[in-house]
């Protein structure tokens, strides 16, 4: 047996479930849900690279590496939004955040 | 072999996710976190992708989950209060959960993608994706270039603040100074004081 491009989706099928069951189950936990959303570009990167490595074509790394970059951009801004969110209110509960009463 | 270095890596990320959302301290999170992105990092090893699996270990490990690590640590939060309540989502995630993967299942199996044969590129990944990077791709690259600019700035502007009482150096106030506005010549005469 040899390895397959289904091993990788496979394993990519179930970081993108963990990823968002973490997000239901982590309701109140701001900081855990980013991660959770961090797993799930992990997942889809997994998934990228994998087609791009068993297709022979280079763009699927290309674009892997493009989700990294928008990865990092999000986690930098969704931080600095939370970090302002807590100094404002002195909470992160995602119950906490109805100011613009949406 | 690489059969089983896949499936003992394969565990290992799974069940770092898992622990990622169902740990109770959002430090032990962050180091789950960690934890699967290395093992991510050697499974795209494991199928030649190295230049991405290094980047991976430089984006998500030294940046994304350091800085992770700093707001966890820098927020005075009771996380154990937040952790309350959470029990009553398992059974609804888990089942949601295994929606999705059933989907995603699904659609694998439909025969959507055809079977796929890894072909020889060029003499090392690195390589062949510089070559195509700063070609084809160079408009895609300056654009990321934008969007990890923009986000800096954002994140910057963001959590800038000024606090009053804090005493900053004022460079031109200083070097505008004279030696009129500092000292006073004073005849003191004697016995009297000024």
């Amino acid at each position: 047996m040899e390895l397959t491009l289904n091993h990788y989706l496979v394993l990519s099928a179930f970081l993108f479930t963990v990823g968002v069951v973490g997000i239901f189950v982590n309701r109140k936990n701001i900081i855990v849900i980013l991660m959770a959303i961090e797993l799930i570009l992990l997942s889809v990167n997994i998934n990228l690279v994998a087609f791009s490595v068993f297709s022979g074509t280079i763009t699927g790394q290309i674009f892997a590496m493009l989700v990294l970059t928008v990865a990092a951009a999000e986690a930098a801004v969704g931080l600095a939004i939370l970090v302002v969110f807590f100094r404002l209110r002195g909470d992160i509960s995602v119950d906490a955040i109805d100011m613009m009463k949406g | 072999m690489e059969v089983i270095a896949f499936w003992i890596l394969a565990v290992i990320v799974g069940a770092a996710a898992v622990f990622v959302i169902a740990a109770r301290n959002p430090v032990h999170s962050v180091l789950w976190l960690i934890l699967s992105f290395f093992t991510s990092a050697a499974l795209l090893v494991l199928i030649g992708a190295e230049f991405l699996a290094m980047l991976l270990v430089v984006v998500y490990v030294g940046a994304v989950a350091v800085l992770f690590l700093f707001v966890v640590m820098m927020l005075d939060v009771d996380f154990v209060e937040l952790k309350q309540g959470t029990l009553q989502y398992w059974p609804f995630a888990v089942l949601i959960g295994l929606a999705f993967f059933a989907e995603i299942v699904m659609v694998r199996t439909a025969g959507v993608v055809t079977r796929l044969e890894p072909s020889p590129g060029a003499d090392s990944n690195a390589e062949a994706i510089g070559q195509v990077m700063y070609t084809d791709y160079l408009l895609l690259f300056q654009v990321a270039g934008i969007i990890l600019l923009v986000a800096m700035i954002g994140a910057i502007v963001l959590t800038l603040r000024h606090r009053p009482y804090a005493k900053r150096q004022n460079i031109a106030k200083q070097t505008a100074r004279r030696r009129a506005d500092a000292t006073e010549l004073v005849d003191v005469t004697p016995g009297k004081g000024i």
